[in-house]
């Protein structure tokens, strides 16, 4: 089989981005402390390690809380902009959609730097609640695209026909609208615990001492003898971090099907 | 045209209805009577105000002043779920995520009626429309022509005083489009509903409707049926958009006893019967006298059928199989007239450049001053 120069930059691309994320679980099942290779042996201890570690498990249950509170959050605040941003007209729209998009790419450096100087002026205390603040902010743009298409896809002469068939406001809302963009709904809020649970600059600044998963690990990542057990851990949430991205582009894909709209793209 | 439909009754009434968008006056002073039972449409240009004026009826747009009366009743403050009219939307509004039944089924829902007797009620919905057992079909699979049925059987299931039709066939192509029109012709005589048609074809205004209103910029410019509308259309505006007319410019001599006296380029002096040809008032563009490009015969050998003839070049030949459309320059005028002739058999197809009569008669002609 011959490639050609563009097959092979294509292959090398790939390797790059997936090659390391592939070595966690090969690493996560070596018997050895040393992360190297020749492989010594298989093992799940690294495993049971991650099952047994107390702290760990309190830092997956603030990061489940922080992920589930900020996802739920930025849902609603993108139901409200994308109905908004679709439905009506008003002065300054294109600047306000802008405005709430940005933070998509600000980075989040500047972000968590910038909250934190007003949070500590306003004196308040650092805890979950501050980071879950952050992590709404970040994760409203991207509801709010998602939601914009599901919204947008939404012919307003539905609404009309609704009404038109004898429909309040209301009913109209639950029979009509909410089915039919229950699986963009869906999807923002998968997308957005997914961003909510690996973030890191934001929890790292804003976090108090009720660590996040991923504050957590990258203290253990000091510590050479529990490298593998982060390794372990590790291969666990891309396995999640995957089955949470499939399901959310299922509900996108089942959204436009039932709509009998073209497929536009989405994240996966 | 259904001259059985003989009903005098109003359906509804607009009384000097305006609507504003902010500056833009989309309705200017809409006055006219749509009576019970007739199929009526609205017919004009795309930012004319029909669908404006139609979505008064159905209670979506609000209007500025005025008044709409729909079986007798202001509907000023009757939302339009209260509204005894349903609509066909222009996108049909099929609800995708239902099925074809549940979709004909919606507007039931507060029906008092027990579920066998609403499942048999859209059932005879579905065969009225021809869909009879895709009930149970998923609804975003169905083809134009069948969503478009199915937005039918909808509306017509809550049995409305008043179907508004919102440019229904514009999504189907042309063949599936003339069978909708027959199809939808034979519906209303069927239900006896009042209809109400947008639509910017004209073809299609004048094969459906018992009356037209034809509307320019916010307003009704001539509300007759069809025929008179073809036949002595009030404006050179309304002659322009339906069908084509040929003018001819005239000049007036004198007005007695019911009878003009004009002078027209090409045709000589005429007398017209003034109560019947001559329309409108006057015009910048000065008096002229139209006709339909199927009034004027271009006359073969030896033919001679009509009251009066004219000397012509031929200077384009348009042919289409039944008709050959001539655009023919008479002798003594100065722009070509556009002329059919249905090609029946021994009649020639003329080349261009052909010199040919053509005969006439003042009796087809229409005066706009």
């Amino acid at each position: 089989m011959k490639f050609s120069g563009l097959q092979l930059y294509a292959l090398a691309f790939l390797i790059f981005l997936y090659g390391p994320i592939l070595l966690l679980p090969v690493f996560a099942f070596n018997d050895s402390t040393v992360v190297a290779f020749p492989l010594k042996g298989f093992t799940t201890q690294w495993f049971q390690n991650v099952w047994n570690d107390s702290d760990l498990w309190q830092a997956v249950r603030n990061s489940l809380f922080v992920a589930l509170s900020a996802s739920v959050i930025a849902t609603m605040f993108g139901i409200f902009a994308a109905r908004a941003s679709t439905r009506y007209r008003f002065p300054a729209k294109g600047g306000i959609m802008g405005l709430i998009l940005l933070p998509m790419v600000l980075p989040d450096m500047i972000v968590a730097m910038a909250l934190l100087v007003v949070l500590l002026a306003l004196n308040v205390q650092l805890s979950l609640l501050t980071v879950i603040l952050g992590h709404v902010l970040i994760c409203t743009p991207f509801a709010v695209a998602i939601l914009s298409s599901a919204f947008q896809s939404l012919d307003q002469s539905l609404e009309e026909a609704a009404y038109d068939l004898g429909e309040g406001a209301i009913s109209t809302f639950y029979l009509v609208i909410l089915p039919l963009v229950t699986p963009g709904i869906i999807s923002a809020f998968l997308i957005s615990f997914t961003i909510s649970l690996d973030e890191f600059v934001i929890s790292n600044f804003l976090g108090s001492k009720d660590k996040l998963l991923s504050v957590y690990i990258f203290g253990q990542l000091r510590f050479p003898k529990s490298v593998p057990t982060i390794m372990a851990l590790g291969a666990v949430l891309v396995a999640l971090s995957v089955a949470l991205l499939a399901l959310a582009e299922y509900f996108r894909r089942r959204g436009i099907a039932r709509t009998g709209l073209k497929n536009t793209g989405g994240f996966l | 045209m259904n001259l059985d439909k003989s009903s005098t009754t109003t359906m509804i009434e607009f009384k000097d209805v305006h609507k504003y968008y902010g500056d833009y006056h989309a309705l200017r002073g809409i006055t006219a009577t749509i009576r019970a039972g007739e199929f009526f449409s609205l017919l004009g240009p795309s930012g004319c105000g029909k669908t404006t004026l139609l979505r008064t009826i159905a209670g979506f747009e609000g209007i500025s002043s005025g008044v709409v009366l729909v079986d007798g009743k202001d509907m000023v403050d009757v939302p339009a779920n209260q509204r005894p009219t349903n609509m066909v939307f222009q996108s049909y509004a099929i609800f995708p995520h239902l099925t074809v039944e549940q979709n004909v089924g919606f507007g039931l829902r507060k029906d008092p009626r027990s579920r066998p007797e609403k499942a048999a009620a859209v059932a005879e919905a579905l065969a009225m429309v021809g869909l009879a057992g895709f009930g149970t079909r998923a609804a975003h699979a169905l083809s134009g022509g069948q969503r478009q049925r199915v937005a039918l059987a909808r509306a017509l299931i809550l049995k409305p005083k008043v179907l508004l039709l919102d440019e229904p066939l514009s999504a189907l192509d042309k063949k599936m489009r003339e069978q909708m029109q027959v199809e939808l012709i034979k519906l209303q005589r069927q239900v006896g509903i009042t209809f109400v048609l947008v639509t910017h074809d004209q073809e299609e205004a004048l094969v459906m409707s018992d009356r037209i209103a034809v509307m320019f910029e916010g307003q009704i410019a001539q509300l007759d049926d069809p025929e008179t509308l073809y036949r002595r259309p009030k404006t050179r505006a309304v002659a322009n958009f339906i069908g084509t007319m040929n003018f001819l410019p005239a000049k007036i001599l004198s007005e007695s006893g019911g009878k003009v006296e004009a002078e027209a380029q090409g045709f000589g002096r005429l007398t017209l019967d003034a109560q019947t040809q001559v329309t409108g008032t006057a015009t910048p563009d000065g008096a002229a006298v139209g006709f339909r490009p199927e009034t004027l015969t271009l006359l073969f050998e030896g033919q001679q059928v009509a009251d009066r003839e004219v000397m012509a070049t031929v200077t384009e030949v348009v042919y289409y199989g039944d008709m050959t459309y001539y655009d023919v320059l008479l002798d003594g005028t100065t722009d070509p007239m556009r002329l059919s002739m249905r090609n029946v058999f021994g009649r020639p197809v003329l080349d261009i450049g052909t010199r040919t009569r053509v005969g006439w008669s003042p009796g087809a002609l229409v005066m706009f001053r």
